[in-house]
């Protein structure tokens, strides 16, 4: 038998050993996320150029400028433009690739014959890297090659389809390409969420004469609430970090007219040696981040604590 | 606060200045010339350096005509891992030079007679507080423009030397059902079609004034808006279809005849050549309307950067064998551009490589070499940006001249 | 489970179910052009391309651009082709996505079956961690990665995957655990099971869902990494995407683009694979974990 003060350390042991197993990934996380959000946030407000801590003399020497960096991000109407594009580009794919995600996740689970060869149709596009696929996309939907050449080749000749090279609606076919590669993820996570449906409920309100449509709407979509809530954190995420395609398919253009917040930091980061205006941006780009996600996340994990 | 600052700025300063080697007998090289004829002819200095028993590390990276690189480069710095040499252009180079982060070269230079071979306006870009910092390894000029012989020939067109002779000429292609100017809309080179239009406006004084000095009275000029009244022009004498159309599908439609001209820097020439054409029979080239005399340029060069302040026998010998007239010659034949030393033979290049020698020559003596703009060779990267944003909004219809003009000046304050 | 809604008979009429197969063969249509622009156009020789017929099956068909794009294209100096670059891919995913698995699944089993205070807070904050742009974090990382003297290593850059997928996994892992009954954990600890056996014994036989949809993920995102590919690892070391970056991008000279879609094609190959065998489990592996509550 053990003593009693071998049991008391193993219970200890027992006790710190999750916290242990815990401790390397959170060190990882504080370390190389919110002390590198840190470094940033110290970055912005410097006048550095080329690398952090230089300034344009290429002194090592560097001075804290105060807000000036962010004054000059908010006087430049490259950076509103990018907002503008952020929201109208975020807003329409995530309802989007919801709607198509819903829509084929119902429709596949209708007893399809083949579900199991059309399902991974739907999903290829989100293993594929835009490097590439933005070419192809490209191509596409260039007048003069693409869908436009081939319709008018049916014989409809006045049969126009040049958004992406139009300032006004390039914007939409970057996310036509978007909602191309991640609306089959989203039809995975619906489809998920309807096949752990309680299949009581719904024999009991088609006893009582449901229709497909009010079964649909009354019971079945609410209990879908923890899937939408996934698809919009994955679908949110995807849209923030949302930079190769524009690079691939646009370059930002024509003009600006499809400059993205990452792009543009990017950009005054690393093309253009304005480091102190990269970070700036960036700054903000987490304050929005933060502004949505935290009360999500709040309210996610304090519903479940309960 | 200020024992932070001091802390960053010590483990900053390690970071970025103390440069670690590679291993000691072999080059690292950052490059982004990975389209099959530029890294053939890169392969040929790989040889030379084997040759003399030194390894060659090989670090390619491609994008946006080396703007990936230049974001690799400064991860490799930060690291205190800084490659042996690494490809760049102009204003880069000093920014990377007043860093404190290239290396010494001026024995190598020396022995090898460099500021002799080397045109002045080139050795700008190539030296930081008179010392070499660089091997520079050919001069492209910007300001050429591209033409189809045998569609200029069948609408009696002759090559144009002004502005007017332009106007004239692009007119008379439109009425013939021929779209007059084959371009792509992307900023850079919407940027390189506006460094030739300004020139040709205003002249060279203008060209430094407003580029190169960045003054803003220059920038802000009537001359100015004139030069984007031009642009206007050219936009309207374009296809509908041009909007991020890479180079050389333009520079095809010129070779399939469905488009007269394409304003485009010399390295146009291999398109044409790898399609089988030949100049002065199937294609012309010639230099834009207006700006016959001057020649804008831009160099790549390869940086090299300080190993521990030391520069190693490998590093001084990949920058002599960069220089060497053989080397110079074998690449740019390939290139389509010019060797950045004037006394190399110019035996083996074609018509227009000729011509771009003869050119190089002329300007650099005349005092009429001029970097780009649209290349990094005239303004650092903040502001020849800013300039990108305007001319290409400009370009695609967001601006007026007069707002573009007014825009203009204000982003090259803000940039600078 | 799978066909548990089905069983309540979601009753379609036949007029119905037409039209939901012509829905669903519309989608995939559009979801497969992209593809067949790629794969058709990369059977081609590039005169066909360059003379305008993007759409079209090709005239004369090659598999030329493939062998080339494989082992003889100009990726840097030397003709190389992906060939190469495609081992270093390999082994690079390879560990960082078992790490990151096996970190995340220990992470939810900790924040699930051995709660303690605060928790929850940690939790929220590896969860915020997925959502910082990368672009951000290059040069810091460069940074560390320097004092470290991992610059330029595999072992460098699969520290830094390891990183940035793992706020995923534990997210993956924490979800799936949360539903799985604490009761078998209690008793097991009633039992004298230590920490490490209650997990080795009693989680992880079950864990088999969730592992597949970590995978996945983990992998398709390491495998597509572009940016710190580039930035983290030494010339011979690169990775499959910068290696197909150098073979699409290059600045001024021809763009062969049957190549470039064959060499897309191979460098996708991969994870193509590890969806189409593994995607079967993957709507089984959402179900059971990441989209319940």
């Amino acid at each position: 038998m053990a003593t009693g003060a071998e049991v008391d350390l193993r219970t200890r042991l027992q006790n710190w050993l999750p916290k242990l197993v815990l401790s390397p990934s959170l060190a990882m996380i504080f370390v190389f996320v919110y002390g590198f959000i840190l470094f940033t946030v110290y970055v912005s407000f410097t006048d550095s150029r080329i690398l952090p801590f230089v300034d344009k003399n290429g002194q090592t020497t560097y001075e804290l400028i105060g807000f000036s960096n962010y004054e000059k991000l908010f006087s430049l109407s490259h950076w509103d433009i990018s907002v503008m594009n952020m929201a109208i580009y975020a807003g329409l794919y995530i309802v989007i690739c919801t709607f198509i995600g819903l829509l084929l996740a119902i429709l596949l689970d209708q007893k399809i014959r083949g579900e199991g060869f059309i399902r991974p149709i739907f999903l290829y596009p989100m293993a594929l890297s835009f490097i590439v696929t933005g070419t192809a996309w490209k191509w596409m939907l260039d007048p003069a090659i693409g869908f436009e050449n081939i319709v008018q080749g049916w014989g409809w000749t006045t049969f126009t389809f040049d958004w992406i090279k139009n300032r006004d609606f390039a914007i939409y076919t970057v996310i036509l390409a978007a909602v191309w590669q991640s609306s089959g993820f989203t039809m995975a996570m619906f489809l998920a969420g309807l096949r752990g449906i309680d299949t009581e409920i719904l024999k009991a309100a088609q006893m009582d004469g449901a229709s497909n449509w009010n079964l649909y709407r009354r019971i079945i979509i609410p209990q879908l609430r923890p899937a939408f809530l996934s698809a919009f954190v994955i679908l949110a995420h995807l849209a923030i970090k949302t930079f190769d395609l524009v690079i691939a398919m646009t370059g930002g253009g024509p003009g600006r007219a499809t400059e993205l917040p990452a792009t543009f930091m990017y950009s005054y980061t690393f093309s253009r040696n304005q480091m102190g205006i990269g970070a700036a941006s960036a700054v903000i780009m987490l304050m929005t981040i933060a502004a949505i996600m935290i009360p999500y996340l709040y309210s996610e994990l304090r519903e479940r604590k309960s | 606060m200020t024992n932070l600052k001091m802390a960053l700025k010590a483990s900053v300063a390690v970071f970025a200045l103390t440069a670690t080697s590679a291993v000691a007998e072999d080059v690292e090289v950052l490059h982004w010339w990975t389209s099959g004829g530029e890294a053939a002819a890169l392969n040929v200095l790989k040889g030379d350096l084997e040759s003399q028993g030194i390894g060659w590390q090989d670090m390619p990276v491609a994008g946006g005509g080396g703007e990936q690189a230049m974001t690799v480069l400064r991860a490799r710095v930060t690291a205190g891992d800084a490659p042996t040499a690494v490809q760049m252009l102009g204003f880069d180079i000093l920014d990377w030079g007043n860093q404190g982060a290239l290396a010494d070269l001026n024995a190598v230079a020396a022995k090898e007679g460099w500021d002799d071979v080397v045109p002045a306006a080139l050795q700008e870009f190539a030296k930081v507080d008179g010392k070499w910092v660089s091997a520079p390894v050919n001069v492209h000029s910007t300001n050429w423009v591209w033409a189809n012989k045998s569609v200029l020939d069948a609408n009696g067109i002759a090559v144009p030397t002004t502005w007017d002779e332009f106007t004239a000429a692009v007119e008379t292609l439109a009425a013939a059902g021929v779209t007059p100017i084959a371009h792509g809309g992307q900023a850079w080179q919407d940027a390189t079609v506006f460094d030739a239009v300004a020139m040709s406006t205003g002249g060279p004084d203008f060209y430094k004034a407003a580029f190169i000095d960045l003054d803003s009275e220059a920038l802000g000029s009537d001359t100015m808006k004139e030069a984007f009244d031009r642009m206007a022009f050219i936009r309207a004498n374009v296809d509908d279809n041009f909007s991020g159309r890479d180079w050389n599908l333009a520079t095809a439609m010129v070779i399939n005849g469905e488009a007269g001209f394409q304003m485009m820097g010399d390295w146009a020439k291999g398109e044409f050549l790898n399609a089988g054409k030949v100049p002065g029979e199937d294609f012309l080239c010639f230099r834009f309307p207006g700006t016959t005399e001057q020649v804008t340029f831009n160099a790549d060069q390869f940086a090299m950067f300080d190993q521990g302040g030391v520069v190693s026998d490998q590093q001084a010998a990949l920058a002599s064998s960069i220089l060497s007239p053989s080397f110079q010659s074998a690449f740019n034949v390939v290139k389509g551009s010019v060797p950045a030393r004037t006394d190399v033979s110019d035996a083996d290049f074609d018509d227009c490589g000729k011509q771009g020698m003869k050119d190089l020559a002329a300007a650099a003596s005349s005092g009429n070499l001029f970097g780009s703009m649209a290349h990094g060779h005239a303004n650092p990267a903040s502001v020849k940006n800013a300039m990108y944003d305007v001319i290409t909004a400009h370009f695609n219809g967001e601006y007026d001249s007069e707002t573009a003009v007014d825009e203009l000046v204000t982003a090259v304050e803000i940039a600078q | 489970m799978s066909i548990a809604s089905q069983d309540a008979g979601i009753r379609t009429g036949r007029v119905a179910r037409t039209f939901i197969y012509l829905v669903l063969l519309l989608f995939a249509l559009f979801y497969l052009l992209p593809l067949y622009v790629m794969l058709v156009n990369s059977v081609k020789p590039l005169s066909e391309i360059t003379g305008g017929g993007m759409m079209s099956l090709p005239q004369v068909w090659t598999l030329e651009p493939w062998a080339k794009a494989w082992s003889t294209a100009q990726i840097g100096v030397e003709p190389t082709g992906l060939r190469p670059y495609f081992w270093n891919s390999i082994s690079m995913v390879v560990p960082a996505v078992a790490i990151s698995t096996i970190l995340g699944a220990l992470n939810g089993y900790v924040l699930t079956k051995w709660r303690f205070r605060g928790d929850t807070i940690l939790f929220g904050l590896m969860l915020f961690a997925c959502f910082i742009p990368f672009q951000i974090v290059l040069i810091p990382m460069a940074a560390v990665l320097g004092t470290l003297g991992l610059s330029g290593t595999t072992a460098g850059l699969v520290l830094v995957h390891l990183v940035y997928g793992i706020g995923f996994s534990t997210l993956y892992f924490r979800n799936y655990y949360a539903v799985f009954p604490t009761e078998l954990v209690r008793a097991a600890q009633i039992d004298g099971a230590g920490f490490f056996r209650i997990f080795w014994r009693i989680l992880l036989p079950s864990s088999g869902p969730i592992s597949v949809v970590c995978v996945i993920w983990q992998f398709t995102n390491i495998w597509n990494d572009f940016l710190f590919g580039a930035s983290f690892a030494s010339g011979d070391g690169a990775p499959m995407t910068v290696a197909l970056n150098n073979l699409v991008q290059s600045s001024t000279g021809v763009k062969e683009y049957n190549v470039h879609f064959a060499g897309a094609i191979l460098a996708a190959l991969p994870t193509l694979l590890v969806y189409i065998v593994a995607g079967r489990y993957f709507v089984r592996g959402l179900m059971a974990g990441s989209v319940k509550g």
